[in-house]
């Protein structure tokens, strides 16, 4: 039983009215898996960002499509898959920003693939262009990575 | 239902933002909204409280970045003060202490104005 891994799944309209409820329900799956405090609001602010992504640019803030929502966690590590059918994009062609410079520069948004890379322990990205974006995130337990 | 606020204080010259609640994609355009105001009625000497604030995410740090520029080439500036460590943590990842005066407290924040 106790290495059986957690499934849960959430499809919800990509709207970013939505994203408080993404946030409540990510961070109690992850307090269940056992992460300190400062964990969960890691993780709980990177599936913002990457869903936050999705509502801006693959839906382009039109507020039609879902999100498609997959937390699995045991207790050696947390996934979460963030899926959508929108516009898809090259996470390789997206350069992480020198921050020194980017904050010099004073620019705005595009840090959410940054902090999303800073606050998790693995983040990839696939797509089928014009069937479905997922961006998978994992975050190890302490003392399993 | 918007789990956000922002109300508005002015002291002299200074104005001060309190913002409570969550900063998110959904809830920055109210801050923007409050920090254009102020930019139109020429207040640009600002401090943003953020005791009452629970979350931030990058949707509410652009708002500072998008206004920072504009409000210092015009002589003023945003300072923030009352940061929780949770919020901090996120305005430190992006560097931000380099870049903005972070105060412990409001009055701290009004008192460095005042130094000049």
């Amino acid at each position: 039983m106790g290495s059986q891994p957690v499934e849960r799944h959430l499809c919800i309209p990509g709207k970013t009215e939505n994203l408080e409820f993404i946030r409540n329900f990510v961070s109690g799956m992850a307090r269940k898996a056992g992460f300190n405090d400062k964990d969960v609001n890691k993780i709980e602010l990177a599936i913002d960002e990457a869903c936050t992504n999705v509502i801006e640019h693959a839906y382009r803030d039109t507020g039609e499509g879902d999100i498609d929502i997959d937390v699995e966690y045991d207790t050696q590590k947390f996934k979460v898959v963030v899926a959508d059918q929108g516009r898809s994009f090259v996470m390789e062609d997206i350069k992480i920003p020198d921050m020194e410079k980017y904050m010099a520069e004073l620019k705005v948004g595009g840090l959410g693939i940054y902090l999303m890379r800073t606050l998790m322990d693995e983040v990839d990205y696939r797509s089928k262009p014009g069937a479905r974006n997922e961006v998978r995130m994992v975050k190890y337990l302490p003392g399993k990575s | 239902m918007s789990g956000f606020e922002v109300k508005r204080k002015d002291v002299e010259t200074i104005s001060v933002i309190y913002l409570k609640g969550y900063l998110d994609a959904h809830t920055a355009p109210d801050f923007e909204k409050s920090l254009q105001t102020l930019v139109d009625e020429d207040r640009i000497r600002i401090v943003v409280n953020l005791a009452e604030l629970n979350y931030i995410s990058s949707a509410g740090l652009g708002v500072f970045m998008g206004f920072i520029e504009d409000i210092r080439n015009k002589g003023g500036d945003i300072k923030l003060a009352e940061l929780t460590e949770k919020v901090f943590r996120v305005f430190d990842l992006l560097g931000f202490p380099v870049l903005y005066d972070i105060l412990e407290n409001e009055q701290d924040a009004i008192a460095k104005y005042e130094e000049g």
